[in-house]
């Protein structure tokens, strides 16, 4: 696509929202480095699918609809995509972890509650 | 009718998804995918008899709302955590949240939204003592913190799934 | 004017996101246990499929986005089911 014919206005709207989204991502991953314990590593990955996908895919939609025809039907479907599975994959391995530390007996992981939640 | 069609809003979302994928609404395109999302609707109902009814439609832009702010609140409040890094001690934690909410789709729900929530993560639930364990990055109160989830989000979701 | 500012503020963003990924790498390699490798997978994948989608961009396809969606998905699935065998050791039951 020509991207001189893109209006100023939109061109600003485009790379502020794109550079915003790619570098609370990059943020998250800088965290997810930083980070001491599991338990606080798992909150970074969510800066990148929260606000980080959301900000590039922003940004590629009002390129799309700005330029001729193609419709910004994956834009939403990748931004849905990405919110709704997220979370679970991260309770899985937030359970997994739990699981594994008392398994072994670490201390800094508090003791199961009421009866296990497993089937 | 709740024969033929077990989940009415599961079948539109996802011939709306087919079509989204397609990207055309033709009439083809709209009776296969109309076609496939029924039978995935079918299958569904063999899986799951609990089917969650959503009691008032009008609160879920309520907290469709509720949630983009708070996400990006906490956004913001990760991304300086994570950048101040050793300079500033913060005190991540362990929280117990005895919860009034049973109805399973609720949970599911509340899970999704405070693990999506950067700054807050689901851990387990327990239906034997009906509470919640969760880890919180920046931990400061814990009553607070519990008491403002409860009011902000449990509230909510007790009126839309009863 | 626009055509310069689009330029650089993706190919800006495709070096950030480049960036993600090495800093993700680093914490895959370092570990130190299981679970955290795993973790720094899903967000690989993540950050990958944004990438993905900053090069549909440039390139103006359909392509990228289809790539995209599919690195999620695949990105999923091989998450729950390493989070399942952290937990139990075996995939299948």
């Amino acid at each position: 696509m020509n991207y001189d014919d893109v209006p100023l206005w939109a061109a600003i709207l485009i790379s502020a929202s794109v550079l915003i989204g790619a570098a609370l991502t990059f943020v998250g991953a800088v965290g997810l480095v930083r980070a001491r314990s599991f338990y606080q590593r798992i909150h970074m990955p969510t800066l990148g699918t929260s606000f980080g996908a959301i900000g590039v895919l922003l940004a590629s939609s009002i390129l799309a609809s700005m330029g001729e025809g193609r419709i910004i039907a994956h834009e939403v479907l990748i931004f849905i995509f990405v919110s709704v599975t997220t979370p679970v994959t991260l309770m899985l391995l937030a359970r997994a972890a739990l699981h594994r530390d008392r398994v072994e007996g670490s201390p800094e992981v508090p003791s199961a509650l009421g009866k296990p939640s497993d089937q | 009718m709740s024969r033929i069609f077990p989940y009415p809003l599961l079948t539109i979302a996802l011939t709306l998804m087919w079509l989204l994928l397609q990207q055309s609404a033709g009439l083809g395109h709209i009776l296969l995918g109309f076609a496939v999302a029924w039978s995935a609707s079918q299958a569904m109902a063999k899986l799951q008899p609990h089917r969650p009814i959503i009691r008032r439609p009008g609160l879920v832009l309520k907290l469709f709302a509720l949630v983009t702010v708070d996400i990006i609140r906490s956004n913001i409040a990760v991304s300086r955590i994570v950048l101040a890094g050793d300079r500033r001690e913060t005190t991540a934690g362990f929280i117990k949240m005895p919860l009034e909410l049973r109805d399973p789709a609720g949970l599911a729900v509340l899970s999704c939204i405070i693990t999506a929530t950067p700054g807050s993560a689901w851990l387990e639930y327990s239906p034997a003592e009906s509470s919640v364990l969760i880890h919180v990055l920046d931990l400061i109160d814990d009553e607070e913190w519990v008491q403002t989830v409860k009011q902000r989000y449990e509230v909510l979701l007790l009126e839309i799934f009863r | 004017m626009s055509a310069t500012m689009l330029f650089w503020s993706i190919s800006v963003a495709q070096v950030l996101l480049g960036a993600a990924m090495l800093v993700t790498l680093c914490r895959l390699v370092v570990g130190p246990r299981a679970q955290d490798r795993v973790l720094s997978l899903d967000a690989m994948y993540v950050v990958a499929m944004l990438l993905l989608v900053t090069f549909g961009m440039q390139a103006n396809t359909v392509i990228y986005f289809e790539v995209a969606l599919l690195i999620g998905l695949l990105g999923f699935v091989g998450t729950v089911a390493l989070a399942k065998f952290l937990m139990r050791g075996e995939v299948i039951e």
